[in-house]
C-alpha cells in the first residue's frame, strides 16, 4: 500500500515536472545531439554527454536532466546507421548489427534492416522505461537497506563479469581490469590524501585521470585511428530502397525474440559498469541459438538485426537502475551522469538512496523522460532517414578531424590544459595497442570505474565489520552476511558461470588472428612493469597511511600474478595460439591503407604543435594539412572545411567563457581570444 | 553670487558621484563571466550548502551579474582542494575558494600532507555555524541530559580524519567517557550521515546547516535524538547555548553533569580552543593570492549587500542557521582568530591524537 501511496502521486509529479515547453525543448535538442553523436563512428554517450557537461553548472534540474537522458536514450538508435550502411559500428553499441545489417544493405535491403531496427530500438528502449518504473517501485524498501557490505557486493558484482569481457584469453581480460583499476587509483588517496603514482612536482597527475579522457581515449581514439587507417571509400548506394513497412512487420513477427532481447538488455544494463559493449553480443548470440534454421545469420536475416538493437536501447533503462539506486555507475557514460547531476541547480539531486526517498519526482521523471527520448529518437530518425544516410557517404578522412577535434575539446573540459591532450593521446595509445593484441578494453573500463566505489565500500565495510566482530562473532556475521549479501553473492556466482557459458559469442573486439611472439610479449612485459611500478609506488606511503596503500597493493599483486602466469604461457605455447592475438599481422588491419604509426602520428603533431602554438593555431594548421596532404583535397575546400572547423571550436569556447590551452608562443607574445 | 556658488558645488558634487559611482564598476565587471567557486568536500556536507546558499545571492550583487557555480573538489578531508587553491594565482577573480574547520585544522596540527599558508590568501567573507550531536533512537531514549547512561556501550562514527572538523566531537565524546569507535576516511559529513541512516554508524554529528535540512526529518520521524551542540561564543568568551538551536544543551552543560568530565583544565581549554577556531568563524570564502584591491572590494560591497537584505536574517537563519557573518575587514580578524591556538592546546591536542588514532604529526 505504501507503494502505491507513495508512487503515485510522484509519477503524476514527474509528469507534470516534464510536461513543460521548456523541458520538451532541452528533451529534443538532447535527442537531436544524440543523434548526431551516434551516426558519427567512434563517437558514443561519454563523447555526447562530456560535450554537454560544462552546460550543467547550476541549470534548472529537469533541463538539464532532459537534456542529458534524451542524449544517452539515443545514441543506440541511430548508431544503427552507420552499421547497416556502412558496416562500421556507429558505437560500441551495435557491433553485431552489422553482421546481418549490413549484408542486407548490400543486397539493396537497407530501408528494410533499418526501420526494423528503428522499431526494436523504441520496444526495446521502451521495455527499459518500464523496467526502470518497475524496479524502482519493487526495490525502494530494499535498496534503503543496503550498507556498506551490500554496496560493495553490487561493485564487486560489476567486476566479476570482467571474466565473461575478457574474450579467448580469461588471465588477459581480468588483468586489462586491474590495471584499469591501478590507473583510476592515480592521485591522492581516498583516505589520507597521500599520493600514488604522482608527485607535488607534476601537479596533473596528482589530481588523477578523470573518466572523460580515460573512457574517449581508450575507445574513442582507437576506433578513429581503426578507420582512418582503413580510409573506407564512399558507399555507392545513392537510395535506401524500399520496405520500410516490410521492416516493422520482421520486427512484429519476432516480437518475442525481441522481447527476450530487451530483457537480456536490462539485465546486462543492470549489471555495474558492464555497459554497451557487450550487450550486442549477449543478445546476437541468444538470437542464433534459439533460432532453428540458422543458415542466413551473417548473411542478411533480419533477426540478426532485431535481436542486438532491442537489447541495446533497453540497456540504457537498465543501467539507470545501479545508477540511481545506489550511485554506482551503470556504465562509462553513468560515471559521467552521475557527476552531471551533482551540478544541476544547486546541487540538490543526489544519486543513491537519497534520491528515491527525497527526490522520487526527479526519480521518475527520469523514466518518462527516457521513454520520450526513444519515441522522439525513432520518429526523427525514420523522418531524416534520407538526410543521414548521405551522412555516411561521406568518406572517413573527411569527417575524422572534426571527430578528434570534438573529442580533443571534450577533454579540455576536465582542466583547459594541455596535459588533458597528452593524457589523452597517451591512453589513445595504450588502447590501440590493448586492441591490437586483443586486451579487453571493456574490462579496462569497467575496473577504472569500478574502482572507487570498492576501494571506498571495502574500506568502510572492512572497518565496521572489524568493530562489530569485536562486539562478537554473531554481530560481525549478522553484518557481513546479511540476506542481502549473500543473495548478491548467489546472482554474482550464478551469473559468471552462466557469462562463461555464453563467453564465447562475446567477440567483443572482433576476430583476431595471431601471429609472431616478439610484439605481444613486448606488450606483455610493458604491462608487467606498469603493474610492478603501482606495486613498488606503494611503499612510499607511510604506514600511518596505510590504509591508502591497500587497495592498490591487492590489486597490483593480483594483477602481478596474472601476468605472471601469462608470461610463463607465452614460453610454453606455440604461436598460433590465442595468447599471442596481434592485428598487424594478418586479417583486415594488415590490409590498411594505411599504416599505424604515420596515422598516429598526425595527431601526435597536433598534441606537439599545441604545446608550441596553442590550440586554436596548431588546430589551424592540423585541419589544413590533413584535408590537403592525407584527403587529397584541393586547396579551396581544404581551406573551407578548415575555416569550419575553427568557427565551430571558437562558438563552443564563446558559449562557454573557455579559453583554450596556450602553448610557448602565448608565452612570449599576447594574442587576442581566441589564440590566447 | 551664492546661487552660482551653489549650483557649481551641487554640480561638482553630483560629478564626484557620477565618477565615485561609475569608477568601481567600470573597474571590476564580470558580466559574461562565470565564477567558479570551488568547495573541498563532497556535494553532501555543510559547505556545500553554505556555498550554494550565497553563490546566487553573490551572482545578484557582483558588478556584472556574473554566473557563480559551486565546484566540488573532495579528497583528504579538504586538503586536496586547498592544496589546490594554494596553486591557484589571480587571472580575472572569477576562482573564489571556501574553507571549513576541516581545512584549518590540519593547518594548525602541522599536519605534514598541508601545502597551504593561510597568509597567502585573501580573505573576503567568513561565517560562523555551530555543531550539533546526536543519537540514534534506541540510545536516544536512554539520554538524560548528561553521558551517564550512555558509557559502556560502544558507538560507530564515520570519522573524516582524526586532524579534521571531527576532532571536536571525538575529544567530547572522549572526555564524557563514551566509547566510540572511529570508522575512518569518511568523505564528507554528508557521507557519516548516510552511514548513521542506514544504522552503520550510530552516533553522528553535523554542522548547523546541514543538520536543519537533513537530521530535522530524522528527528522528526523519531529516527535521530539530538544529544548536543558545541553551543556558541558568548560576548565575555563563554559557551553559551547556541542560538539556532535554543532547546538543545550543550557540551559545556552535558560534560558538567556528567560524572568525570570536567570543564575546566587541559583537556576542556584544548577542546575550547579548538572549538573557537572551528566553529564561530568557521567557513571562509578566500581569493587566491595577488588579487588586486579592486577585486577584493568588489567581492566586499556584493557580500556586505547581501548581509544588508532586510531578509537576510530569515533566510539564513532557514537554511544556514542564526549565526553571524562577517565581511572584508572583519573576515580578516575572524581569520586570524580562526587560525591561531595555543601551543598548550595544540600539544594536548596532538598528544591525544597520537595516543587514540596513533596519528603522528612530528
Amino acid at each position: 500500500m505504501d507503494i502505491l501511496n507513495l508512487a503515485l502521486p510522484a509519477l503524476a509529479d514527474a509528469w507534470s515536472l516534464i510536461l513543460q515547453p521548456t523541458v520538451l525543448m532541452y528533451l529534443l535538442l538532447g535527442v537531436t545531439m544524440g543523434l548526431a553523436i551516434g551516426v558519427f563512428p567512434g563517437l558514443g554517450g561519454i563523447a555526447g554527454l562530456s560535450l554537454v557537461l560544462p552546460f550543467m553548472f547550476g541549470l534548472e534540474p529537469s533541463y538539464g536532466l532532459a537534456l542529458m537522458i534524451g542524449m544517452v536514450a539515443v545514441v543506440p538508435t541511430s548508431d544503427t546507421f552507420a552499421s547497416v550502411l556502412m558496416g562500421i559500428p556507429g558505437s560500441s553499441a551495435s557491433q553485431a548489427t552489422v553482421l546481418d545489417g549490413f549484408p542486407m544493405a548490400k543486397k539493396g535491403l537497407a530501408a528494410r534492416a533499418l526501420s526494423a531496427a528503428f522499431a526494436s530500438s523504441l520496444f526495446g528502449g521502451l521495455v527499459g522505461a518500464f523496467f526502470l518504473t518497475f524496479f524502482i517501485l519493487v526495490a525502494r524498501p530494499i535498496v534503503l537497506e543496503f550498507k556498506s557490505p551490500e554496496l560493495l557486493m553490487v561493485s564487486a558484482f560489476g567486476l566479476s563479469m570482467v571474466g565473461i569481457l575478457a574474450g579467448r584469453v580469461a588471465l588477459k581480460g581480468m588483468m586489462a581490469a586491474g590495471v584499469g583499476m591501478l590507473v583510476a587509483t592515480i592521485g591522492e588517496g581516498p583516505f589520507n590524501g597521500e599520493l600514488r603514482m604522482a608527485s607535488y612536482e607534476f601537479p596533473y597527475l596528482a589530481d588523477g585521470l578523470k573518466l572523460v579522457i580515460v573512457g574517449l581515449g581508450i575507445f574513442a581514439v582507437p576506433e578513429i585511428v581503426a578507420l582512418l587507417r582503413k580510409d573506407k571509400a564512399i558507399s555507392e548506394r545513392t537510395s535506401l530502397g524500399a520496405g520500410w513497412l516490410a521492416g516493422v512487420r520482421d520486427w512484429w513477427a519476432n516480437k518475442w525474440l525481441s522481447m527476450r532481447c530487451a530483457l537480456i538488455g536490462v539485465i546486462v544494463g543492470v549489471i555495474p559498469g558492464l555497459g554497451g559493449s557487450v550487450v550486442d553480443w549477449i543478445a546476437y548470440g541468444h538470437t542464433v541459438q534459439t533460432t532453428r534454421d540458422r543458415s542466413g545469420f551473417g548473411k542478411g536475416d533480419v533477426r540478426g538485426v532485431v535481436g542486438p538493437e532491442s537489447s541495446n536501447n533497453a540497456k540504457e533503462g537498465g543501467g539507470l537502475v545501479p545508477t540511481l539506486l545506489f550511485g554506482i555507475p551503470g556504465s562509462g557514460s553513468m560515471a559521467i551522469f552521475i557527476g552531471a547531476l551533482s551540478l544541476l541547480g544547486s546541487g540538490e539531486l543526489e544519486v543513491g538512496q537519497v534520491m528515491l526517498k527525497d527526490n522520487l519526482n526527479y526519480t521518475y521523471a527520469i523514466v518518462w523522460l527516457l521513454a520520450l527520448a526513444n519515441v522522439m529518437g525513432t520518429i526523427l530518425c525514420i523522418a531524416l532517414s534520407g538526410q543521414i544516410a548521405r551522412i555516411t557517404n561521406i568518406r572517413f578522412a573527411l569527417i575524422a578531424p572534426f571527430i578528434f577535434m570534438i573529442i580533443a575539446f571534450a577533454a579540455f573540459q576536465s582542466g583547459q590544459n594541455l596535459m588533458d591532450l597528452a593524457a589523452l593521446f597517451a591512453i589513445g595509445f595504450l588502447g590501440i595497442m590493448m586492441r591490437r593484441f586483443d586486451w579487453s578494453r571493456p574490462a579496462f573500463l569497467i575496473g577504472f570505474v569500478l574502482a572507487n566505489p570498492v576501494e571506498n565500500y571495502s574500506n568502510n565495510a572492512n572497518q565496521i565489520a572489524g568493530i562489530r566482530f569485536r562486539q562478537g562473532f554473531e554481530a560481525g556475521m549478522d553484518y557481513i552476511a546479511s540476506p542481502i549479501v549473500l543473495t548478491l553473492l548467489v546472482i554474482t556466482v550464478v551469473s559468471v558461470i552462466v557469462g562463461l557459458r555464453q563467453a564465447k559469442n562475446i567477440r567483443a573486439e572482433g576476430e583476431v588472428a595471431s601471429g609472431g611472439k616478439r610484439a605481444p610479449l613486448i606488450f606483455l612485459l610493458v604491462m608487467i612493469g606498469f603493474v610492478s611500478f603501482a606495486l613498488y609506488d606503494t611503499a612510499t606511503i607511510p604506514s600511518y597511511a596505510f590504509v591508502d596503500a591497500v587497495f592498490p597493493v591487492t590489486i597490483a599483486s593480483a594483477s602481478l600474478l596474472c601476468g605472471l602466469v601469462l608470461l610463463v604461457q607465452m614460453r610454453l605455447r606455440p604461436e598460433t595460439d590465442a595468447l599471442f592475438a596481434d592485428r598487424e599481422t594478418s586479417g583486415e588491419d594488415a590490409d590498411n591503407r594505411f599504416a599505424l604509426w604515420p596515422t598516429l602520428s598526425w595527431f601526435a603533431a597536433l598534441l606537439l604543435a599545441t604545446s608550441l602554438l596553442g590550440f586554436i593555431l596548431a588546430l589551424c594548421g592540423f585541419l589544413l594539412a590533413f584535408f590537403r596532404l592525407r584527403a587529397g583535397l584541393a586547396w579551396a575546400r581544404s581551406i573551407l572545411l578548415t575555416a569550419i572547423g575553427v568557427a565551430f571550436m571558437c562558438f563552443m569556447a564563446w558559449l562557454l567563457n573557455r579559453d583554450f590551452p596556450p602553448g610557448l608562443l602565448q608565452h612570449f607574445v599576447d594574442l587576442p581570444w581566441p589564440l590566447t | 553670487m551664492k546661487k552660482l556658488t551653489h549650483l557649481v558645488a551641487g554640480a561638482s558634487v553630483a560629478f564626484g558621484l557620477t565618477v565615485a559611482a561609475s569608477l568601481p564598476a567600470a573597474a571590476v565587471d564580470f558580466s559574461g563571466k562565470t565564477i567558479e567557486w570551488t568547495i573541498p568536500f563532497s556535494e553532501t556536507g555543510g559547505s556545500a550548502k553554505w556555498a550554494n546558499f550565497f553563490a546566487p545571492l553573490l551572482s545578484e550583487n557582483l558588478p556584472g551579474n556574473p554566473t557563480v557555480v559551486v565546484k566540488f573538489m573532495p579528497g583528504a578531508g579538504s586538503t586536496k582542494g586547498a592544496n589546490w587553491f594554494q596553486e591557484q594565482t589571480h587571472t580575472d577573480g572569477t576562482v573564489m575558494f571556501g574553507s571549513s574547520g576541516s581545512t584549518q585544522f590540519p593547518y594548525l596540527l602541522g599536519d605534514p600532507r598541508v601545502r597551504y599558508e593561510y597568509a597567502d590568501w585573501n580573505p573576503v567573507m567568513a561565517s560562523g555555524t555551530g555543531g550539533v550531536a546526536y543519537l540514534n533512537a534506541e540510545d536516544g531514549a536512554k539520554f538524560d541530559g548528561t553521558a551517564n547512561n550512555l558509557k559502556g556501550k560502544t558507538y560507530v562514527y564515520g570519522n573524516q580524519g582524526a586532524t579534521r572538523l571531527d576532532l571536536i566531537p571525538a575529544l567530547a565524546w572522549k572526555m564524557l567517557g563514551m566509547d566510540v569507535e572511529h570508522v575512518m576516511g569518511v568523505k564528507g559529513r554528508g557521507d557519516g550521515r548516510k552511514m548513521f541512516e542506514s544504522g552503520e554508524a550510530t552516533i553522528d554529528y553535523q554542522t548547523s546547516s546541514a543538520f536543519l535540512k537533513n537530521v530535522t526529518p530524522l528527528v522528526e520521524e523519531g529516527k535521530a535524538v539530538p544529544m548536543m551542540t558545541w553551543g556558541a561564543l558568548g560576548a565575555n568568551g563563554d559557551i553559551v547555548r547556541d542560538p539556532t538551536f535554543p532547546d538543545i544543551p550543550t557540551f559545556k552543560e552535558v560534560c558538567d553533569a556528567t560524572d568525570g568530565c570536567e570543564t575546566s583544565g587541559a583537556a576542556w581549554d584544548a577542546w575550547k580552543a579548538f572549538f573557537i577556531a572551528g566553529f564561530p568563524s568557521q567557513k571562509i570564502a578566500f581569493l587566491p593570492a595577488g588579487t588586486p584591491q579592486d577585486v577584493m572590494d568588489a567581492y566586499t560591497k556584493a557580500f556586505a549587500a547581501i548581509a544588508a537584505r532586510p531578509d537576510f536574517a530569515e533566510i539564513s537563519a532557514k537554511r544556514l542557521g542564526k549565526y553571524p557573518m562577517y565581511v572584508g575587514a572583519d573576515s580578516k580578524s575572524a581569520l586570524a582568530g580562526a587560525i591561531t591556538v595555543s601551543d598548550s592546546a595544540k600539544d594536548y591536542v596532538t598528544g591525544w591524537l597520537q595516543a587514540e588514532f596513533g596519528v603522528s604529526l612530528n
